[in-house]
């Protein structure tokens, strides 16, 4: 539960009111020691525990301070710019400002960003970025200009992201917002344009971030005192290329409406963020905890001589001014959960990180706005979440009653419209609610079979098993072996038991036993990957054979292969499997183990062991289901004469399989006992004589 | 800093001995661990967990079970059926009394800490009073079947639980006799074997007895119905330890898996009473049996067959994220195994029942930074020197000029004349040690050879003159009236005019030899000395502590130096500081008086006093050599610590001559390597 601490004062010397009274707080490199920059010409370096500065810098007179001092992490030096475009860093030695090194560049810097595990980051006003390292050897090399004219920078922020820097800064043009992302990994900064939706007339007030692996999300307070939320990609599909992104309301009304002066906005974890402001029109300003997730206020203090609208949020402690006076409030959040519990929560985090938390709540599985719909996203939510069902769109609406009582034709045309529409976070669970509504249908009205809809439903790839219960059953009561081929491909979870039924309806399907279908499966819509397998195997199959093995062509039709294919390729246990496999007619695994074996054969011919194709069953694949069928069906399979050749030959390859891998074993023992010999001579010498210098 | 030869040693063929019992004294903040060549080390968690006194071990005497009692005495028990108890102050051992209960399996301090339980092979239970100065017997409880194993006392010291094979007995104290019986279950994993038997038991405030048995179980019974209550299956093989904290709201036991799983109590639902057991963090630091655990308030320790005593901080009892929230791994004795003759070019290694001296090898060759030179002889093994008895070498000695071999046991002396004639040693004992010097903690020869200081465990110093194959007695120093601390470090000075000796509290004392009186002593510092040495020219006592503070006391001023106020005042790099070994070993440039070479277990380093010192924002350690960097970087480089991390584990580290130097490396791989294969686990995919 969030709670707010005693709060104490920092400063006792009183500071000019509003931005100019104080520019920034910033981390030092030690735990609790804090740069507090004045506006004007002073510098501060406090302990907060102790609430006393430990040293104070001053530039000289007629010069002024023109950004928040930063601590270099990797070397300890504070550096700080005065008059847009002079840059000081010095020690805590260090006593006069005027003596400590200098550089003059050549552009205005807006802000240095310096956060741990990298070099401090300068930007400029025109939106270049450079790190400092390359910025001091050669303080007067040209900064290029990134913003158009009239584009001024509004707020920045850095984060680390898989230990590379990422910097977003936002910049304002005629009312118009922009954000840039600048990725220092790959040396792209992307574009994006803050599209403000419905509340067109409000005013962006206030800006935090947070990052969460693939996006920054943006939370802006804007003049009707709502937050909104906005999704960054990190890495942008394509970075040339200007993008829009959409902004969707997180917080409703946490500050007063007509708030002019101090408004600010900070992201405190994944859940929370804390708001300064005044929470009715009349009211005295306060700080309030809001839980972003019930969006729930948790907790509140007043700050009865106003604050300038400048929050700062490190480690524990909450930054801000009250009156006219640095004041610091505590801030604790215990997230209460399991791993807390099991005392996993107190994982070990790099020093001076205060962003979130690093384990798995798995309460927050936290969906994203509709700004920025990406499909690998939609699709890792597999879960269905009451809290936030997005309102359906209406074509929803229509799709569904159109199922009612539309006829097939008209369903397919709705649904084309349905799905042309863009993706929702919860696409998939709208999707497998369309497709129960259709089998509802098809169950009290047996002669609707909606085959098309259900193939292009089936063919949105973000269906499972557990969506759409009762899909693949009747499409194996309608021995429907194409849907069920595609459900195979398509589906993760699918029961043995159903990918036994599939294997015997598949097996036993006397339908295609000849070989000239191959038009007809194109007009059935076979997937072209599949049928690039097949036409392979067909080509293997034409090969000049030895007319002795007979192993050698094909046992099925392609069709069939095909079908058999999706089979290997589907998951399973094998417990579960065994019982089912049980079952099937013995001419049907006879078969089915003719075919494993033919692949078999046709795997070994080539040096890596794999089938042509796109997507060939691996050896693996087929070593197991030869394993499985056996395993079920030996005492019935050794009694069918037919069977014999096969296991004659079945038990060959095993044999020369056990030849194959004794040999590999000895050859890997042989070359460990080398790889040591090697270690040892090495470094496991008993005595060397070395030469070491030391500097 | 300069190019040195480094005579790479890895011959030393140590392997220290595996961890039997280790016990945790709440008061004093010490530990006590036992080995299975008997030794019994005594480790201060507050001072860094420095080991800072040790009882050598003794063949007959296997130590199964060890023990605190009231004013912080130590009890051990083992399998010759004698109860010893240890003198912490002198380090020896006070008595040692039959149990006459044959081999001792288990021990337990009543919760008052006056009364002693110990289990035996016959299967008797047997109560001692502890006296002030010894222990007496007072009754036998009811006799069982087979040996008892495990003991526990109820907190109100009522009752009391005994593990044995198959079963666990609840006691009454005041009756003796047995209040339950309660059978464990032979079976494992459906498969019946041929004996479970109790490896510890812990009772409880509340009645609760918690037994850990060879099947994998953990149990959990009710002593007043002697019902089973609750019933873990932890590991495939033994659960052979149990400790319990004092609150009694966690434990923790160690399996011969090498796992050590944490158990707490734990809320079942977030805001009721009702608590139950939940096995909560597993741990797996060790590759060989957990034979022993204990439970400090902040940590659980843990040790066994693989030879690491290992404490593993609770991060949910450390307050303050600092140094002593990580996890520490005892390996190596904080102490010296090793000695060198610079002369001679000799290292002499010490065993638990040898000596072993070899010579090093040369080379003609020159090369330049990390190579390794082609040797034109190779290092010689030259003695090996068995002792006789069943007791283990405290301490050894070989003299700088390589003459004289002296080692120490506990109740005998040893001296010998080394001659070499060209490639020939002849080895000739000196008979006729002097009665008193029987037992020594600490041998060190003069920089020339002719004078022997030996510190005996009575807190005396003896210095001996040695001549041609005889000696003389000089001098003795007897300890300061009223203590009886032994001294366990001693330092000479090159000159041969000041001998310096430290016990493990109280300060370092330096004495003036021409004189033979005390010189002066140096002011007592809160944490234990690990290492002394005076330096050549100034007679700079250079002291090396616990906390890894490093001062130099001038012994003619009888003060600090200028430098030592001056690194006291801007203090140590916190890096430095955050080192977990102690200094070992201090020795200086015969050639440059500034220089003052250290090291530890995983470093070593040379301080150049001329140089600034580090702040906490400098690097202290750059392992890569300075490359063309801008001059502001270099300025930040330059400092007084000049750190190689290149040799380790590092057990010992000197300068032969102004140009070569000795490092002795253990790698642990070889000691690995030489443990019993440890229970092989099934693991995927072999």
């Amino acid at each position: 539960m969030a709670a707010l601490e005693e709060e104490f004062t920092l400063s006792t010397v009183p500071l000019g009111a509003g931005p100019n009274g104080l520019l920034g707080v910033e981390q030092s490199d030690k735990t609790d020691q804090f740069l507090v920059t004045h506006g004007g010409r002073t510098v501060i370096l406090y302990k907060v525990s102790d609430q006393k500065p430990l040293g104070s810098w001053s530039v000289k007179q007629g010069q002024i301070i023109t950004c928040p001092a930063v601590c270099n992490f990797q070397t300890g030096e504070f550096i700080v710019v005065h008059d847009n475009k002079v840059l000081r860093i010095w020690n805590t030695e260090d006593v006069n400002l005027d003596k400590v090194f200098k550089a003059t560049l050549s552009a205005e810097i807006y802000r240095i960003h310096s956060i741990q595990g990298t070099e401090p980051l300068v930007l400029f006003k025109e939106g270049a970025v450079r790190g400092l390292e390359a910025l001091l050897a050669e303080p007067q090399q040209k900064i290029e200009t990134v913003l158009s004219d009239d584009e001024v920078i509004k707020w920045t922020k850095v984060f680390m992201v898989f230990r590379h820097p990422v910097l977003i800064f936002i910049t304002e043009k005629h009312g118009n917002h922009f954000a840039y992302i600048q990725t220092f990994s790959s040396r792209t900064l992307s574009k994006y344009t803050l599209f403000h939706g419905q509340e067109e007339k409000s005013v962006i007030q206030n800006f935090t971030a947070s990052v969460d692996r693939k996006f920054i999300s943006l939370m802006s307070l804007s003049s009707d005192g709502c937050v909104y939320e906005t999704l960054i990609p990190i890495h942008p599909r394509d970075p040339d290329e200007n993008q829009r992104v959409v902004r969707s309301l997180l917080l409703k009304t946490v500050v007063a409406g007509n708030a002019r002066s101090g408004v600010a906005l900070t992201v405190l974890d994944q859940d929370h963020v804390a708001v300064l402001g005044p929470p009715l029109p009349a009211s005295k300003e306060c700080l309030s905890i809001w839980n972003t997730k019930f969006q729930t206020l948790q907790t509140s203090r007043e700050l009865p001589q106003g604050t300038s609208g400048q929050l700062w949020y490190f480690g524990e402690n909450l930054f801000m001014l009250h009156g006219k006076f640095l004041t610091v409030i505590p801030y604790k959040c215990e997230v209460s959960s399991l791993a807390g519990a099991l005392g996993k929560l107190k994982h070990s985090q790099d020093p001076g990180t205060h962003t979130v938390p690093h384990f798995v709540n798995w309460e927050t599985s936290r969906g994203c706005g509709f700004g920025s719909q990406n499909s690998e996203q939609s699709k890792r939510i597999l879960r269905r979440r009451k809290i936030e069902v997005n309102v359906p769109p209406p074509a929803f609406e229509q799709l569904l009653s159109t199922i009612k009582k539309d006829s097939e034709k008209d369903i397919e045309v709705e649904l084309c419209k349905f799905l042309a529409v863009k993706r929702t976070p919860d696409f998939h669970t709208i999707v497998g609610d369309i497709v129960l509504e259709l089998l509802g249908r098809h169950t009290t009205e047996p002669s609707f079979y909606p085959r098309n809809s259900l193939m292009q439903l089936i063919q949105t790839h973000v269906l499972s098993y557990s969506l759409c219960p009762g899909l693949m059953e009747v499409a194996l009561e309608k021995t429907d072996v194409q849907m069920l081929q595609l459900c195979l491909q398509q589906f993760p979870d699918i029961p043995e038991s159903i990918t036994c039924a599939c294997l015997k309806i598949f097996l036993s399907d006397p339908v295609q036993e000849k070989m000239d279908e191959q038009t007809e499966i194109l007009q059935n819509g076979f997937n072209a990957d599949e049928q690039n397998c097949d036409s392979c195997d067909r080509k293997l199959n034409q090969k000049p054979q030895d007319a002795a093995e007979e192993t050698t062509s094909c046992p099925v039709v392609p069709k069939r292969a095909a079908l058999l294919n999706a089979i290997l390729h589907s998951a399973y246990s094998e417990m579960f499997l065994l019982p089912h496999l049980k079952d099937i007619p013995a001419q049907h695994v006879t078969l089915f183990l003719q075919y494993l074996y033919f692949l078999y054969l046709k795997c070994s011919e080539n040096a890596t062991m794999t089938l042509p194709g796109l997507h060939p069953p691996t050896l693996n694949q087929i070593m197991d289901w030869i394993c499985l069928l056996l395993d079920a069906n030996f005492t019935v399979v050794v009694m069918i004469p037919e069977a014999k050749r096969l296991l004659l030959s079945l038990y060959k390859f095993v044999k020369s399989q056990i030849c194959i891998c004794s040999e590999l074993n000895k050859i890997e023992v042989s070359f460990r006992e080398l790889q040591k010999l090697n270690q040892e001579k090495n470094n496991r010498e008993l005595y060397s004589i070395e030469v070491l210098e030391l500097f | 800093m300069g190019e040195f030869k480094v005579h790479r040693v890895r011959f030393f063929n140590y392997v220290p001995s595996g961890i039997r019992c280790v016990a945790y004294n709440n008061q004093s903040n010490r530990l006590a661990v036992s080995r299975t060549d008997g030794t019994v080390e005594i480790y201060n968690l507050s001072a860094n967990y420095f080991q800072e006194k040790f009882f050598p071990g003794h063949e007959s005497r296997a130590t199964e079970a060890l023990c605190w009692a009231k004013g912080q005495r130590l009890f051990s028990g083992g399998l010759n059926g004698e109860i010893i108890e240890y003198d912490l102050q002198a380090l020896n051992i006070k008595y040692a009394m039959d149990a006459f209960g044959g081999p001792i399996w288990s021990m337990a301090v009543s919760p008052c800490g006056s009364q002693l339980l110990v289990g035996c092979e016959d299967g008797s239970v047997k109560l001692f009073q502890i006296t002030p100065d010894k222990i007496q017997f007072e009754r036998n409880f009811d006799r069982q079947k087979s040996r008892i194993l495990s003991l526990s006392w109820h907190p109100s010291g009522t009752h009391i639980a005994a593990g044995s094979i198959d079963y666990i007995s609840v006691f009454d104290v005041k009756s003796g006799s047995a209040v339950h019986k309660m059978l464990v279950d032979r079976q494992y994993m459906g498969v019946s074997k041929r004996k479970c038997i109790i490896w510890g038991v812990a009772f409880l405030s509340d009645g609760t007895v918690i037994s850990v048995d060879s099947a994998g179980k953990v149990q959990f019974w009710d002593s007043a119905t002697g019902t089973l209550v609750k019933n873990h299956l932890i590991a495939n093989a033994d659960v052979q330890s149990i400790a319990v904290s004092d609150q009694e709201d966690s434990f923790v036991v160690g399996t011969a898996e090498g796992t050590v799983f944490h158990f707490q109590l734990v809320s079942v639902t977030s805001n009721s009473s009702e608590k139950q057991w939940v096995r909560t963090k597993p741990f797996q630091h060790h590759t060989h049996d957990v034979r022993a655990v204990a439970h400090s308030p902040t940590a659980l320790i843990s040790g066994g067959t693989d030879t690491h005593l290992v404490i593993r901080p609770l991060m949910e009892k450390v307050e303050v994220k600092n140094y002593d929230a990580a996890l520490r791994k005892i390996t190596f004795p904080h102490r010296r195994l090793i000695s060198c003759s610079k002369k001679r070019h000799l290292l002499l290694f010490q065993f638990a029942h040898h000596l072993e001296l070899w010579r090093l090898g040369s080379t003609v060759a020159t090369g330049k930074n990390g190579d390794t030179l082609p040797l034109s002889k190779d290092a010689d093994h030259l003695l090996h020197l068995k002792t006789k008895g069943p007791e283990n070498i405290i301490c050894s000695c070989i003299s700088p000029c390589g003459s004289w071999i002296a080692y120490s046991t506990t109740s005998r002396f040893f001296l010998y004349r080394l001659n070499y004639e060209h490639d020939n040693i002849s080895l000739q004992r000196v008979s006729k040690m002097p009665a008193f010097l029987r037992s020594a903690l600490q041998i060190l020869f003069s920089e020339d050879s002719t004078k022997l200081f030996v510190a005996s465990n009575q807190g005396s110093l003896h210095i001996i003159r040695l001549l041609e194959g005889s000696f003389k007695h000089l001098h003795t120093f007897q300890p300061q009236s009223g203590t009886v601390e032994s001294m366990c470090l001693l330092a000479v000075s090159p000159d041969g005019n000041w001998l310096a000796a430290s016990g493990t509290s109280a300060g370092v004392h330096v004495y003036n030899i021409k004189h033979l009186k005390l010189h002066c002593t140096v002011p007592a510092y809160n944490f234990p000395v690990t290492a002394l040495a005076i330096a050549p020219n100034t007679n700079n006592l250079v002291i090396a502590h616990s906390d890894q503070q490093v001062f130099e006391y001038s012994i003619p001023e009888k003060q600090y130096t200028e430098w030592s106020r001056t690194i006291q005042k801007q203090g140590f790099h916190y890096l430095w500081l955050q080192r977990d070994t102690p200094i070992t070993h201090i020795s200086f440039h015969p050639k440059r008086p500034m220089h003052i070479l250290l090291h530890d277990a995983y470093m070593f380093c040379i301080i150049d006093k001329s140089l600034p010192l580090p702040n906490d924002k400098t690097l202290l350690y750059n392992p890569l050599p300075p490359t063309n960097e801008s001059d502001v970087i270099r300025r930040r480089t330059a400092h007084a610590f000049k750190i190689s991390k290149i040799y380790k584990p590092l057990l010992f580290m000197d300068l032969l001559d102004e140009r070569t130097l000795v490092a002795v490396e253990r790698p642990l791989d070889d000691i690995i390597a030489q443990l019993p294969p440890p229970i092989k686990k099934k693991k995927f995919g072999t």
